[in-house]
């Protein structure tokens, strides 16, 4: 399909864009354009610098060098409102939505001035109900966006977008949060967009999809752009070299020699909360030895098994048994004294405190025990060593143990969290999302580390939105949808896309 | 233009910044010295020689400088937890209350009395905090409203008891309350001069908060859950029960003010014991950064301001409404430092 297109009038070019933070260079000499009626895809491992980019782009950054140029109009550099003036639209990832207001209150929120919100709705709802009819973008302007599912946000997001008069579309890992049936309606929309002469930019790391949707990919690594290609030329597993830059070496776990049960859950559900269902009567087992993979959509209770575990929520029925003991109070204390290493998901917020230091952060969960403290006073000069022994033995880059923690990158706070955890020789681990955002020489390290812990006799649960993550580490893999789990399947026994039906919420009713 | 942290700030940062705030507080109140018609460098002068120019300036500063210590200490201990304690002023009424009904109606001995004031004291300051964060910790209820709004119900029930019960009835029709007998007053330090032990037990206090929170767990899971609550519950840290306890310290240390000012000055309760100094507390805790010794200097600083300034008033026609002004700017330009020292402005 590209090479029609390259005569086609350039809407949006990037040109020489460069820019560093200190040391980094998060983009050096990016340039590429894009056609009208195109769909480029823009594809990186987190790092690779595309939300620079995009900042950039938006006049949130400045470039060092480079400029943008717009329908041949250059853009001024560090000014938020002139991408947006020239007609170009971004759908975030996490949507920046009021839940509290409208669909339509929504849309015109930033678009109208404050005070004529009340005025003129007719107008404005007529052209919100022709835009949403004619790109079938189906939402009902009055409903309040808080009662939306995820799907339908993501609409009332392009919305906004369309109702600004967007040419140009960015989609910032628009199908992250979909299931396969929403990012099919996504991709519907998408195609009546370009036939109505829009353009997008569409960022992801999911290869299967650039391959279905997109005319061009650019592909980023490091900050710099290391290929161009038109889809009709590549393939999947060109496209994952060349974002990687080597051959991927998954790390192979050798068969697991699965021992008893040190976890389980028999018919246990909790309360959901927003839009994250709870568990609906889940019977798990965490085997000694062994690798359970949780697979699924995101927001289909993940978050709500890893905060059970986690000793964040206490079931509201059914029986939880650890070291095949019955669970009475249930906290974060206990998941700890019950010997759960917990790598939570976001480290950022849940993992660390960013403003303590190194030291600090090592004891967060083993500050009240000996060494550290006696009778309620710290022992800092113990802590400190405690934090250089997890330094030195997980390969933490930091200045020091007294460096705060904020200061470092995401794959050494993440090594410093994994080292907390696995120091307290867990029996139980629950890894949610534990290589997301880290480069490929972090997610090796991880993933080994976990298969290690495994072979010494510890259950790991290992949650991931990553299919292909799954699939290499589990030993045994089981899919979760709307709080339900799907039977346990072993290491080979389910193609790809029969576990992508589960994950989509097929199989589970005559199985439940 | 945007914030960009800074990861090690240099001593040229980290001690200029603070002097520069100083020196341009100066200024500014250089300027309003001009604008009153007076000499600037001659107000500030006598601003300084009635802070400290003398043995008498200088121990009135301290004597001032107590209840800012305990109110300030109050704040820095809880806002460590981001406990946004604005009511240290009902919790040093509710001090001083308690000293006054142990003190004059028990009929103790001294020696056995004066502890039992201040216990009494303690409790009451920490039992009307354990209220807000109670509602705070079970229903979410707002505590900057809840404490804010409890230092009026509580000036208005001592007004209440100084009108009845508890009204003297040698008083001359004044609202106050009867005095405390001789033996159940805090000593002097210095025979004569006005400075009282209550200084000596502020600053027992601010070392023994200092070891709290830099020594001890309590003091690391109220900082743990002050910078990220959601971190520190994951990490199993009983942040209800921590907020709690830092609400009891809190009130505790805030009605000590009350116990001092009544059994070390006053000798009996009235409604003017505090000119403010709960609310002022907040200002001493955040010139202080929160830390408990610093909150030693920054009262002694307040309290050199309120003292020097009422006394250049009596010697210059500058108004004392100087050192409210003073303090503001003072208090804007450290905040600002500090950012500063923490921060850097780039563009774009």
């Amino acid at each position: 399909m590209g090479e029609g297109r390259q005569a086609q009038e350039v809407v949006l070019r990037l040109d020489g864009i460069t820019k560093r933070f200190g040391a980094l260079t998060a983009n050096d000499g990016i340039g590429f354009s894009l056609a009208k009626g195109e769909v480029l895809a823009l594809l990186g491992e987190n790092g690779a610098g595309k939300t620079t980019l995009m900042n950039i782009l938006f006049g949130h950054y400045t470039a060092d060098e480079g400029r943008v140029e717009v329908f041949g109009r250059p853009l001024p550099p560090g000014q938020p409102g002139a991408a947006l003036a020239a007609g170009v639209g971004m759908v975030h990832q996490h949507f920046t939505l009021a839940d509290n207001m409208t669909v339509l209150e929504n849309i015109l929120l930033g678009t109208e001035p404050l005070w004529k919100l009340g005025l003129g709705r007719g107008a404005a709802r007529a052209r919100v109900e022709r835009l949403s009819h004619d790109f079938g973008l189906a939402v009902h302007p009055d409903a309040k966006v808080g009662s939306l599912s995820v799907g339908e946000r993501q609409r009332v997001e392009i919305l906004k977008a369309l109702y600004r008069d967007a040419r140009i579309l960015i989609l910032d890992e628009p199908t992250a949060v979909l299931t396969p049936q929403e990012a099919e309606a996504l991709f519907a929309t998408l195609r009546k967009a370009l036939a109505q002469g829009l353009s997008v930019i569409f960022i992801s790391h999911k290869l299967h999809e650039v391959m279905a949707i997109a005319h061009r990919v650019v592909v980023l690594r490091h900050g710099r752009l290391v290929g161009e290609v038109a889809t009709a030329d590549t393939d999947r597993h060109r496209l994952a070299e060349m974002m990687v830059g080597a051959e991927i070496a998954a790390p192979a776990p050798r068969e697991a020699v699965p021992g008893p049960a040190l976890l389980s859950l028999r018919g246990v559900s909790t309360a959901g909360e927003g839009n994250s269902p709870g568990l609906r009567a889940l019977d798990l087992d965490l085997r000694a030895g062994q690798i359970t993979g949780l697979a699924g959509v995101s927001g289909n209770g993940q978050g709500a098994l890893a905060e059970l575990l986690s000793g964040l929520v206490a079931p509201i029925s059914g029986e939880m048994r650890v070291a095949d003991r019955p669970v009475a109070r249930w906290t974060p204390r206990e998941a700890l004294a019950a010997r759960i290493g917990r790598i939570p998901e976001d480290r950022h917020r849940t993992g660390t405190i960013a403003d303590f230091t190194l030291t600090e952060n090592a004891v967060l969960e083993s500050y009240r025990d000996e060494p550290f403290a006696r009778t309620g006073l710290m022992d800092w000069t113990a802590a400190r060593g405690h934090a250089e022994r997890i330094i030195q033995r997980y390969d933490v880059r930091c200045p020091g143990p007294e460096t705060r923690i904020r200061l470092l990158s995401g794959g050494n706070m993440q090594k410093l969290i994994l080292g907390r955890a696995l120091e307290a020789e867990p029996r139980i681990i629950l890894a949610n999302q534990p290589v997301r955002g880290l480069d490929i020489g972090a997610v090796t390290y991880v993933q080994e580390r976990l298969i290690a812990a495994r072979d010494e006799g510890a259950a790991v649960l290992l949650i991931s939105e990553d299919l292909d993550e799954i699939l290499a580490l589990s030993d045994v893999i089981r899919v979760i949808s709307d709080g339900r789990l799907s039977p346990e399947f072993p290491r080979g026994s389910k193609t790809p896309a029969e576990l992508g039906q589960w994950m989509a919420g097929q199989g589970f009713d005559h199985a439940a | 233009m945007r914030l960009e942290p800074i990861a090690n700030p240099g001593l040229a940062r980290s001690a200029g910044l603070p002097a520069a705030a100083i020196a341009l507080t100066v200024v500014v109140a250089s300027l309003l010295a001009l604008l009153a018609g007076a000499d600037p460098l001659a107000t500030l002068g006598l601003i300084l020689k009635g802070a400290a120019g003398s043995k008498f300036a200088l121990l009135e500063t301290l004597n001032r400088a107590t209840p800012l210590i305990f109110t300030g200490l109050a704040v820095a201990v809880a806002f460590r937890a981001k406990l946004w304690n604005i009511g240290a002023e009902a919790q040093l009424y509710a001090g001083a209350l308690l000293t006054v009904l142990v003190g004059t109606q028990l009929g103790l001995p001294g020696p056995v009395a004066l502890p039992l004031m201040a216990l009494a004291a303690i409790l009451a300051g920490a039992l009307t905090l354990l209220g807000p964060v109670l509602l705070k910790t079970r229903l979410g209820v707002d505590e900057v409203v809840t404490t804010l709004l409890l230092n009026f119900i509580m000036l208005l029930f001592i007004s209440m008891l100084l009108e009845g019960p508890l009204k003297d009835p040698l008083g001359m029709g004044w609202p106050k309350s009867e005095a405390l007998p001789r033996d159940a007053r805090l000593p002097r330090i210095v025979d004569g001069l006005r400075l009282h032990w209550g200084f000596g037990l502020a600053l027992i206090c601010a070392l023994g908060t200092w070891v709290i929170q830099t020594r001890t767990t309590l003091g690391y899971e109220i900082r743990a859950t002050g910078l990220n609550l959601q971190g520190a519950r994951f990490a199993g840290i009983p942040v209800n029960a921590v907020m709690v306890k830092t609400a009891l310290i809190s009130g505790g240390l805030a009605a000590l003010a009350g116990f001092s000012e009544v059994a070390g000055l006053k000798g009996n309760l009235t409604l003017d014991i505090s000119p403010g100094f709960g609310y002022t507390g907040i200002i001493v805790a955040m010139l202080a950064m929160l830390n408990p010794l610093g909150v030693v200097v920054s009262a002694i600083f307040v309290a050199g301001i309120f003292v020097g300034a009422d006394s250049m008033s009596r010697a210059a026609e500058v108004p004392t409404y100087i050192a409210d002004i003073l303090l503001a700017t003072a208090l804007l330009f450290m905040v600002l430092a500090i950012m500063l020292t923490r921060f850097r402005v780039v563009r774009g």
